[in-house]
């Protein structure tokens, strides 16, 4: 603000006839409020670990918003230029922590498409079995905790201990619970072990019965559609230009899955499953499209189970990988949207560029547009219904 | 999908669809490909269609006007990322020490280029989809080693946003017309742009890659700690 001239004042007597103008002005001074800046994060519960938004309000509203990112950048494409192709999947397995599995398999498969390598049958359905279930681990607990950032502390449990269940299944394949590791170059590292085809079956009629449940409790809930509906609504072709993707896309009505839409992979073009849109794209609308997803992951995964082919589940590969010289670009469907990878090789052992094209980076950068005008308790619902992973924004 | 003979029918079924399919998609990245070429005119360096991917190149100065006929003209309404290449061969890795070490990838050191080509040593690309016609197009232009300018894409992708400054700060190419290059991952006062060759990993050059160690039995190594995070 300027600074205030007291009219009819000069020198220092003050005349009283002026001092009424002069409350007035001071009144007036008074409301013409100062936007405030309010830091939400590093460490906010919303904000899946340290992503920062530096949001400017005008009383309850959101004049503009900038989110800060970087605080866990840890120069993933930078370091895989230092790695062989086998030790790349170590590290692309942290860049989204909750789905590490379908991390890997676009990066397997660009370094599989430059040399002319093809996993047999079983090693495919076998990814394709374990990208579900890392779907689904990320869906149940996004099911859960999107109760908890609307004031509903009980679904947060429920997600975390049906999510559990689907991770043991991860664990007893590959022998991590995060961060499995188990794809190689031309197949997978093992077969599955005894017992688990049933074991599956049991823990997908508990998912299913689980995803039941987040429908009575968090999506058919009163409070929850009030606070999600018509929150954070996301017009499809803004989507499509912030890039977008994945179910916070198919909420805002575009029909687009990379799984059916996208360069054939996996085993998704023989099962019998269907892609979810829903038209509001609001909050509410990215919930229940994630939760239709969860139940077509679990049908996909019982119908690998009935149909999984025989056979050994590693192709013959050199026991060096070195990948020719090319270039691939693979993009496949994540639970957090597209995640793709460029890969130039040059023939050596090691990749000569990766970049690493991550959902979450996309979807978030889309904040400064979508929280322009919101009111501040919407801004975690909406941080929350964008659901991002930090290690998937920084890389 | 219950017993197994219907199975094998599906899969039967589903194989010889799938190979119907691949031509089909073939012959859509063929077609593609043609009305790319034709519809940037002049602009086009070099296309290819490289494995399965229709990959243009195009003359830096037509870079903004390839992102308004691409997105307008020919429906590639979704930006997936833009990010840039550098073509240097990259410098031997830790020094002495490294040699004769297989788990440290050496690079070949001659400079070629990737598909479509390249001038320099520097490119920028970037990939977008067309999300009605389910079809991604990569293009790829050349950016200047002495004056790395580039037409910014935020006026037509406003996503391009975050991947523009990234791509300035880990390359150092300026985007003209850009809103606010600003750094996104490194704090402010950080100098050097990483993602460049010439730019030295540090971690690297200081300790040897483990990987040598890692060839040995395991447990009991005292400094097998990866010092990575």
């Amino acid at each position: 603000m300027t600074t205030t001239e007291i009219p009819g004042s000069p020198g220092f007597e003050i005349d009283p006839r002026a001092l009424t103008p002069l409350a007035d002005q001071r009144l007036d001074v008074e409301l013409q409020s100062e936007d405030m800046v309010l830091n939400i994060g590093p460490q906010h519960p919303a904000t899946h670990g340290t992503l920062r938004v530096v949001v400017k309000l005008d009383g309850e509203r959101v004049v503009s918003a900038d989110p800060v990112i970087g605080y866990m950048h840890r120069g993933y494409e930078k370091l895989t230029e230092y790695r062989t192709y086998p030790q790349v999947t170590t590290l692309i397995n942290r860049i989204d922590w909750l789905s590490s599995f379908a991390n890997e398999v676009p990066f397997i498969h660009a370094a599989e498409r430059i040399m002319g390598v093809e996993a047999p049958p079983r090693a495919e359905w076998i990814r394709t079995a374990l990208t579900e279930l890392s779907r689904i681990a990320t869906f149940i607990l996004f099911l859960g905790e999107m109760g908890l950032q609307v004031g509903a502390i009980t679904p947060a449990f429920y997600g975390f201990r049906d999510r559990e269940h689907v991770l043991n299944l991860i664990e007893a394949v590959t022998g991590g619970r995060f961060h499995p590791n188990f794809n190689r170059i031309g197949g997978i590292k093992d077969d599955l072990p005894a017992g688990w085809i049933n074991e599956t079956r049991r823990v997908m009629g508990l998912m299913l019965d689980s995803c039941d449940q987040f429908e009575d409790l968090v999506a058919g809930n009163e409070i929850f559609q009030a606070r999600t509906r018509g929150c954070g609504i996301i017009p499809a072709d803004v989507g499509a230009a912030y890039g977008v993707s994945g179910s916070n896309l198919r909420a805002s009505g575009v029909d687009w899955d990379l799984r059916r839409d996208g360069q054939p992979y996996l085993a998704y073009r023989e099962l019998d499953w269907k892609v979810f849109t829903h038209p509001d794209g609001d909050t509410f609308a990215r919930y229940w499209v994630r939760l239709q997803e969860t139940r077509e992951a679990i049908r996909m995964v019982l119908q690998i189970l009935d149909g999984l082919p025989a056979g050994p589940v590693m192709a013959k590969v050199p026991r060096i990988i070195k990948v020719p010289a090319g270039e691939a670009w693979v993009n496949t469907e994540n639970p957090l949207g597209e995640m793709g990878y460029y890969v130039i090789s040059k023939g050596a052992t090691g990749p000569f560029r990766v970049k690493i094209r991550t959902a979450s980076f996309s979807n978030v950068s889309i904040l400064p547009w979508l929280l322009k005008g919101v009111y501040v308790p919407d801004i975690v619902t909406i941080l929350a219904g964008l659901y991002f992973i930090l290690g998937d924004i920084d890389r | 999908m219950v017993d197994e003979q219907t199975a094998d029918e599906a899969a039967t079924t589903e194989g010889s669809t799938s190979v119907a399919t691949i031509d089909a998609a073939a012959t859509a990245v063929g077609e593609l490909r043609e009305r790319v070429v034709a519809d940037l005119g002049s602009a086009v360096v070099a296309h290819e269609v490289n494995h399965g991917v229709v990959t243009v190149r195009v003359s830096t100065e037509s870079w903004r006007r390839t992102a308004e006929i691409v997105r307008s003209k020919l429906g590639f309404n979704y930006l997936s990322f833009i990010s840039g290449i550098d073509w240097m061969p990259a410098p031997k890795v830790g020094g002495e020490e490294a040699s004769g070490d297989t788990s440290t990838p050496a690079q070949p050191m001659d400079q070629t280029y990737g598909v479509c080509g390249s001038a320099g040593r520097f490119q920028v690309f970037a990939a977008v989809i067309s999300l009605s016609k389910k079809t991604t197009l990569v293009l790829k232009t050349d950016v200047s080693e002495t004056e790395p300018i580039v037409a910014s894409w935020v006026p037509v992708y406003p996503g391009a946003d975050w991947h523009e400054r990234e791509t300035w700060e880990m390359y150092g190419f300026r985007f003209d017309g850009h809103p606010g290059l600003r750094h996104l991952y490194l704090p402010g006062e950080f100098e050097g742009f990483p993602l460049r060759k010439d730019f030295p990993l540090l971690a690297r050059e200081v300790k040897p890659w483990p990987g040598l160690v890692d060839v040995e039995p395991m447990p009991g190594v005292a400094d097998g700690d990866e010092a990575e995070e």
